[in-house]
């Protein structure tokens, strides 16, 4: 074999450069003191009379205070949207509910610049991501849906489809906005009535949305916000009033939901946990699968339920492949989640901050190998280096359990059989993504990843149009797409 | 595996399975790629080191059948002096003509540190016999021309005779002599970017000590996407080999943000090695001037009329 001489870098000096700071303006946002609960077109005071802080987990300075929602506050939101339902919202042209929901996108549209800081200073995801990914796809979702209100016969072709009532929604925090309303936009195309609990420490989008709905003359009842923590999810869950159930979150907590939920008439569907491998082959586009890897697992601090967490590569490109990983993850800013330079924002609270710590120094222990790049992390605030692992073993705790953050699992394969046993070697089933040039190959893949979504030469990229959801552990239904319906229709036969 | 033969001035391409292999490139992820990068905001002093590097990287090009003695001794005023009332504007890198203006211009820059460059090889289609191109290229060398920017020959590489392509290159590099050497790709005519990729590798090994997007006479010339797949070829080189090659988009880039989004991409790709005229070239004509204004906006805060900024 041919040997090539290494030559002697001649390289010149150095030119330093330094991005300066390119914050986006914060005061397009005015922060209220204090949000209450949004039961009945109407902003009120809690029965409770509790509120909690929400803070921004870039500075940890608090932001204002929200509603905690208890048993009788979940209640009446329950029964106003009942109500709103009844009386109105279930016998409205369906053409009429779609001009609602229209009107819903234009405005998350014309208010997008403050959407995005808000999301970004509530939750620690770089603007860039909430400007260019969060809000643009929840407006979609809007006038996706808004399309499909008097049109769902057509969906269903020799099928009656009627709305369930009242759907209760409860949404993670790590895309507060786009969760509200891959909820919300379905539910309403349907004919359904909401009421949807904002994570606890992201309600801020949630609280603007109140706003937009009134700005929009939704009419009072058909969306109701009820703020709080897990115990406010869990009196909304216990509450014999709703007719559906759509949760996105942990699979611990979508099993206590499916539990409470037996033997009830509650339509379920759950969006859960995942531990996605990212499969690259040895003809892959190197340095776009090494993009695409850092979308995957980097993007929004790894706190994506999709997120390409495990890493498997084909062993005769390991060496380069990791070479370019590496160089590449040194190029990614974290800081400042305003700045418009920023790639990795802020960890969205300590509690998990503490949880990727605690993983993290798991792997070390149990024999992984770290690297994490050059970094300087502001001083206040939760941050986390982007970090990879490598030796790591399909035994390893960081390879099993699920990190949800900025933390890359690296294993090898060394054939496509091999791969597809290690990629569905886990108990979740939500994602996957291949990289490889040749298309037979992805077919090949796809038909046998037990994943809900596979991408092919690409990863995290989300449309109205496709159906999202899991397998197994990372839950059942389908949001997103025509599936999207379904959960929320019943059908006459 | 035999060994492969000892090539001219360049590196062997490896039989092992390290880079450089040639490799693929995905079109989507590499354009979304380059969409982000141009996203970057780069403000005040960073905005202002961007610009005046861009000013030390140009190759200030005059490539028209109406080009004169007199044209060229104006382009060659504006190289040296790019601003005459803000002397702290550096001079640019080089100047480019065709080759019968190598000699006013060699003239003119004298002294300067300007450089001349040169195209040459039948530019811009490349379409003539081998020794012509040889001949033509020892010619400019001869009347002065620091630097040769030649065409490859596109027929050639396009029906699939990459060896070809190679010889001319080598042909041609070793008509240079001392003289630098852009090799053309004319990314615009190759069609993909895994083309491009393959180009640039010939190139490379051929023995280039520059890859140039374009002639700027075909359309599109130089791109973000297409320069950051060069970039990517380069950096994968001089990961392999420790062999060192430039970079030179030309055509299509008329404004100051479109060049800082170049300076971010190669940041961002090879990084700050790479940030010097000696790696990097902007072939253009009118970006000087867009250049020259942005930076006397950031200096004084204001925007000025067109009418103080020389039109050569």
């Amino acid at each position: 074999m041919a040997q090539v001489e290494k030559r002697v870098s001649n390289l010149p000096a150095t030119f330093e450069w330094e991005y300066a700071p390119a914050p986006e303006a914060r005061d397009i946002v005015q922060i209220r003191e204090q949000y209450g609960l949004f039961i009945g077109g109407e902003e009120v005071e809690p029965r409770t009379k509790e509120w909690f802080p929400s803070i921004s987990p870039a500075t940890e300075e608090p932001l204002f205070e929200v509603a905690l929602a208890g048993e009788e506050d979940v209640a009446l939101a329950v029964d106003t949207a009942r109500n709103a339902f009844e009386n109105g919202w279930s016998e409205l042209a369906p053409s009429e509910r779609a001009k609602y929901l229209f009107r819903v996108a234009r405005l998350i549209q014309e208010r997008s610049r403050e959407l995005a800081v808000a999301e970004s200073l509530d939750g620690g995801k770089p603007i860039r991501e909430s400007r260019d990914v969060d809000i643009p796809l929840a407006a979609a979702h809007f006038f996706y849906y808004a399309g499909w209100a008097d049109k769902l016969e057509y969906a269903f072709p020799n099928r009656t489809p009627r709305p369930l009532g009242v759907a209760a929604q409860i949404i993670p925090w790590n895309f507060p906005l786009l969760m509200l309303s891959w909820k919300i936009a379905p539910a309403l195309a349907c004919g359904n009535t909401v009421v949807l609990k904002p994570a606890e420490t992201t309600p801020l989008t949630a609280m603007i949305f109140a706003d937009i709905c009134r700005q929009a003359e939704l009419p009072p009842g058909v969306v109701n916000l009820v703020t709080g923590d897990g115990t406010t999810g869990a009196h909304l869950v216990r509450n014999d009033g709703i007719d559906k159930l759509a949760f996105t979150g942990s699979t611990e907590v979508g099993k206590l939901i499916m539990r409470e939920l037996a033997g009830r008439n509650v339509k379920l569907t759950l969006e859960l946990g995942g531990k996605a491998a990212n499969v690259v082959f040895d003809d892959a586009a190197l340095d776009q699968a090494v993009e695409g890897i850092v979308n995957g697992i980097y993007f929004n601090q790894g706190h994506v339920c999709c997120a390409g967490s495990r890493l498997l590569v084909q062993e005769s490109i390991y060496e380069p492949l990791l070479e370019k990983l590496k160089r590449r993850l040194s190029t990614l800013r974290v800081g400042d989640p305003l700045d418009k330079n920023t790639d990795v924002g802020a960890i969205n609270s300590k509690a998990q901050l503490e949880k990727i710590r605690e993983l993290v120094a798991s792997g070390e222990e149990e024999g992984a190998e770290i690297y994490q790049p050059k970094c300087d992390l502001p001083e206040r605030g939760y941050w986390f280096v982007p970090t990879l692992f490598t030796n790591v073993a399909q035994s390893y705790r960081i390879a099993q359990e699920e990190i949800f953050g900025p933390v890359l699992s690296v294993l090898t394969f060394r054939t496509p059989d091999e791969a597809v046993e290690k990629a569905n070697n886990t108990p979740y089933g939500l994602s996957a993504g291949v990289w490889t040039e040749k298309g037979s190959r992805i077919l090949w893949m796809a038909q046998r990843l037990r994943a809900g979504v596979v991408w092919a030469n690409t990863y995290n990229r989300f449309d109205p149009t496709s159906p999202f959801g899991g397998y197994r552990e990372s839950g059942f239904g389908r949001e997103g797409g025509r599936h999207g319906l379904e959960p929320y229709l019943r059908f006459d036969e | 595996m035999a060994k492969a033969p000892v090539l001219v001035g360049g590196f062997e391409l490896p039989s092992g399975p390290r880079l450089p292999r040639v490799g693929s490139v995905d079109a989507v992820a590499l354009e979304e790629r380059a969409a982000t990068l141009a996203k970057r905001s780069i403000k005040r002093e960073s905005k202002v080191q961007a610009l005046e590097l861009a000013i030390r990287m140009m190759d200030l090009t005059t490539l028209e059948g109406q080009d004169t003695p007199g044209k060229v001794a104006a382009i060659c005023s504006k190289a040296m002096r790019p601003d005459p009332v803000d002397v702290s504007v550096p001079p640019v890198a080089a100047v480019c003509v065709y080759p019968s203006l190598v000699g006013i211009a060699k003239e003119r820059l004298a002294g300067s540190g300007v450089k001349v460059a040169s195209v040459a090889t039948a530019f811009p289609s490349g379409q003539s016999p081998i020794d012509i191109k040889v001949a033509e290229t020892r010619a400019v060398v001869e009347f002065g021309a620091d630097e040769v920017d030649m065409v490859i020959d596109r027929g050639a590489f396009l029906s699939g005779r990459y060896a070809r392509v190679f010889d001319e290159i080598v042909r041609v590099k070793d008509a240079c002599g001392e003289a630098h050497l852009k090799v053309i790709l004319e990314t615009g005519e190759l069609g993909t970017y895994d083309n491009v990729r393959r180009a640039s590798l010939i190139a490379i090994a051929a023995g280039a000590d520059f890859i140039k997007t374009s002639t700027g006479k075909i359309s599109p010339a130089a791109t973000l996407p297409v320069t950051l797949c060069m970039m990517e070829v380069v950096r994968d080189v001089h990961a392999e080999t420790g062999h060192i090659v430039g970079i030179k988009p030309a055509g299509g880039i008329r404004a100051s943000k479109q060049a800082i989004q170049y300076l971010v991409t190669l940041y961002e790709t090879l990084g700050a090695e790479w940030m010097t005229p000696d790696l990097f070239r902007f072939g253009a004509s009118s970006l000087l001037n867009d250049v020259l204004m942005q930076l006397r906006k950031e200096k004084t805060g204001r925007y000025q009329s067109g009418d103080y900024f020389t039109i050569d």
